[in-house]
């Protein structure tokens, strides 16, 4: 019997449609792939590691580089994280909560706008790319009013937000979220009645609800599986228990589910984000535990005492009581969890974090075992990852 | 009226004029070329919310000149484990099919030069359209070749897909236009066009719908051009075929792929559109229709995702070869009856 060629073809780390630094080794028997072993660490920055030796303020920085394409649902999960362990999670200040959703739910759908984008970028669509990231430029406008970068925003802080809102940022929030539904729509008009999209995506790279709770895939993902599970609603933090929303499920886990569940997910925090700018009111935006969160810098400035209490926690930090905790949140791109061990130190003991697009990833090899060449691509877009996460 | 003497009995003249013709379609058609990426840029990136090149010169008209200086000056790299002679051969292999097809296309009518008749066509080759066929066939060898010579797998896939392409559609295509010729009753393309000189319902597009939609289709996947951009495929292949290409033979490459989409257009409107016919001097009518066969190529590319590989088989020959066939069985029927 003669033996089958198989060709191996060594996808990535330098490859466009790899979504960053992913390396895959493919083993093709013509065009269809008979494996696929995805190799990581290309960007590995040691993030873990690196905040054992900073503060619990300074690490804050690191979680931005992350998922850099939702930079603010890390820091969210976080301070979230930080906070529990401090024992001050009921001490935040309702506006630091409602402006802490509304930016999350902003970043998911950043997050969803890079994810669409390179998706049907991947597929051949290219209009849909640059429409998307028209949109996603407003956010990162916003992100710069508010934080001063566009995209390592570093905005919250342990016990509550860094900066008020700036001036007119309401409105600029408020006039995005009434169009945004609109452009939604245009992107639908281009990709959901179009046949060769559907024949692109639907039944490819699937996944039914049992394979995706062995994987311990989480967030959109999961729920285009049919299993509905959302932490924002399961496992509320930061007041989302407070929110109406959707938990958007749908039931065959193929890529044009998972798409759809994407969609809707961004018209479903539209509505939070709507929500929690009624709920918005004047306020203070920093617990009242002055071991942990800065003076005004108006005491700082004008005052030996406010001086002496900036100085303590700028150059101490804070410490916490010994002990663990875990905080997971839903980022856009699954569950994102932070387990922090403490020691009494003003440094966490260990760090560690649960990247959903890690976790995520391990679906590839068996959604495209027997698939084609071209639906690998579709497999990788629509897992959504992001080797900043997935290598930290 | 006296009767107007052939040029081929003056052969200074005739090579003269043969030459003026050439040249003067050969300009045009580089022409076109060039600013066709240009127009591609600019249509595309109004579609995309962008403005296309505004820098270089006047709304940067001379993009597409800036950019063949470029890729010009650009170092030539030979993969050191290529197949030297078939990785040279294999871009001229692409280019001079496209360009030397155009020569059966017919531009105009007759003209009158010192008492002889000129026809406005390079060659009127009594098997015009079989020569077009053939000429689109041995373009594919320069894609399959720049695949296999350049020792990358993608590109490999990148020709393999080609080939396999190339042999699917050219069978429909042909098919769809052998109704046309049953009708006109001549393979010469200015047979073709003097069968349709009854005015715009007599052109065939009319009388051939069916065909006219297949032979569209099928070339844009001769072509190469989006939905059927496999072999390029720059987001699963880098590029495939032409990954490893650099400088001038990369542009060459890429010459090839629009004087491609303009010999296209220029026979879709030949044998479908009455060719040079139309209210403006032959030449104009004519070009105004290439004009707009390549607008709809820029427009399908900046709206359809990509099709994959086994499904563009499936509608080559499951669709698009039985319908072909059915359109010749109609005819045929209609033609005998």
């Amino acid at each position: 019997m003669a033996k089958k060629d198989i060709m191996t073809i060594n996808m990535g780390p330098q490859h466009p449609s790899t979504h960053g630094v992913l390396q895959l080794i493919l083993e093709l028997d013509g065009e269809t792939v008979v494996k696929a072993t995805p190799h990581i660490g290309f960007l590995h920055r040691g993030v873990e590691k690196l905040s054992e030796n900073r503060s619990y303020h300074r690490a804050l920085p690191l979680t931005d580089r992350l998922d850099y394409l939702a930079p603010m649902s890390n820091n969210l999960g976080y301070v979230l994280a930080v906070e529990k362990l401090l024992g001050i999670t009921d001490l935040i200040p309702e506006r630091a909560k409602v402006v802490r959703v509304m930016m999350a739910e902003l970043t998911r759908i950043k997050s969803h706008l890079v994810w669409l984008a390179t998706h049907a970028l991947d597929i051949g669509a290219m209009t849909v790319f640059l429409y998307c990231f028209r949109e996603r430029e407003a956010i990162m406008d916003m992100y710069e009013k508010l934080s001063g970068a566009r995209m390592t925003s570093n905005y919250f802080r342990v016990g509550g937000l860094s900066l008020d809102l700036p001036e007119g940022f309401e409105k600029d929030v408020r006039s995005f979220i009434d169009a945004m539904p609109g452009h939604i729509e245009t992107y639908e008009g281009l990709l959901t009645g179009n046949k060769i999209w559907q024949k692109r995506t639907i039944g490819v790279a699937k996944i039914d609800a049992d394979a995706a709770i062995d994987i311990g895939l989480t967030g959109p993902a999961l729920r285009a599986s049919g299993v509905d599970w959302d932490l924002r609603r399961d496992n509320p933090y930061s007041g989302y228990e407070e929110y109406e929303f959707q938990v958007v499920t749908r039931q065959n886990g193929d890529t044009f589910d998972r798409y759809k569940a994407r969609l809707d997910e961004m018209r479903e925090s539209c509505k939070i984000i709507r929500q929690a700018l009624d709920k918005l009111q004047p306020g203070p935006i920093l617990a009242d535990a002055p071991a942990v969160c800065l003076p005004p810098k108006e005491k700082v400035v004008n005052s030996i005492e406010g001086l002496i209490h900036q100085f303590k926690i700028i150059t101490e930090g804070f410490k916490p009581e010994p002990g663990e905790i875990y905080q997971g949140v839903e980022a856009p791109k699954g569950e994102l969890g932070y387990y922090l061990v403490s020691d009494g130190s003003a440094n966490p003991y260990r760090m560690k974090i649960r990247p959903p697009s890690f976790v995520n990833l391990q679906a590839l090899p068996q959604m495209v075992e027997g698939a084609l060449l071209a639906d690998v691509i579709a497999a990788i877009g629509t897992l959504d990852i992001v080797l900043g996460e997935i290598d930290r | 009226m006296p009767e107007m003497l052939s040029l081929s009995n003056d052969p200074i003249l005739f090579v003269t004029v043969m030459l003026a013709k050439i040249l003067a379609v050969f300009i045009v058609v580089i022409l076109i070329v060039a600013y066709a990426t240009y127009a591609e840029r600019k249509i595309i990136g109004r579609m995309q919310t962008r403005l296309g090149p505004t820098m270089t010169g006047p709304l940067g008209l001379l993009q597409p000149i800036a950019d063949g200086l470029k890729l010009f000056f650009k170092e030539d790299i030979i993969p050191a484990q290529a197949s030297k002679f078939a990785f040279v051969l294999a871009p001229m292999m692409i280019l001079v099919p496209a360009f030397i097809t155009i020569a059966v296309v017919p531009f105009g009518g007759n003209v009158v030069v010192g008492g002889y008749t000129v026809p406005l066509q390079i060659a009127d080759l009594n098997v015009g359209i079989l020569y077009i066929l053939a000429m689109a066939g041995l373009g594919v060898y320069g894609i399959v070749l720049a695949g296999w010579a350049s020792n990358n797998k993608y590109s490999l896939l990148g020709g393999v897909r080609s080939a396999a392409q190339m042999i699917s559609y050219e069978l429909a295509a042909g098919l769809s236009i052998i109704s046309v010729f049953m009708l006109s009753e001549t393979l010469s393309l200015r047979g073709i066009v003097e069968a349709q000189a009854g005015g715009i319902t007599d052109w065939y597009i009319f009388s051939q719908p069916l065909a006219f939609c297949l032979f569209v289709i099928t070339s844009l996947a001769e072509v190469n051009r989006t939905p059927f951009d496999l072999p390029e495929a720059e987001t699963e292949l880098v590029s495939g075929f032409c990954t490893e290409y650099s400088s001038m033979k990369y542009a060459l490459f890429f010459m090839a792929e629009y004087a491609n989409m303009v010999v296209i257009s220029a026979v879709t409107a030949t044998l479908f559109l009455g060719g040079p016919a139309g209210p403006f001097p032959g030449a104009i009518n004519l070009l105004l229709k290439i004009f707009f066969f390549m607008f709809v190529f820029i427009w399908i590319r900046a709206t359809f995702p990509r099709v994959k590989y086994n499904q563009l088989m499936y509608m080559g020959w499951k669709i698009f070869l039985p319908l072909a066939l059915l359109n010749i069985v109609i005819t045929g029927a209609v033609v005998v009856f």
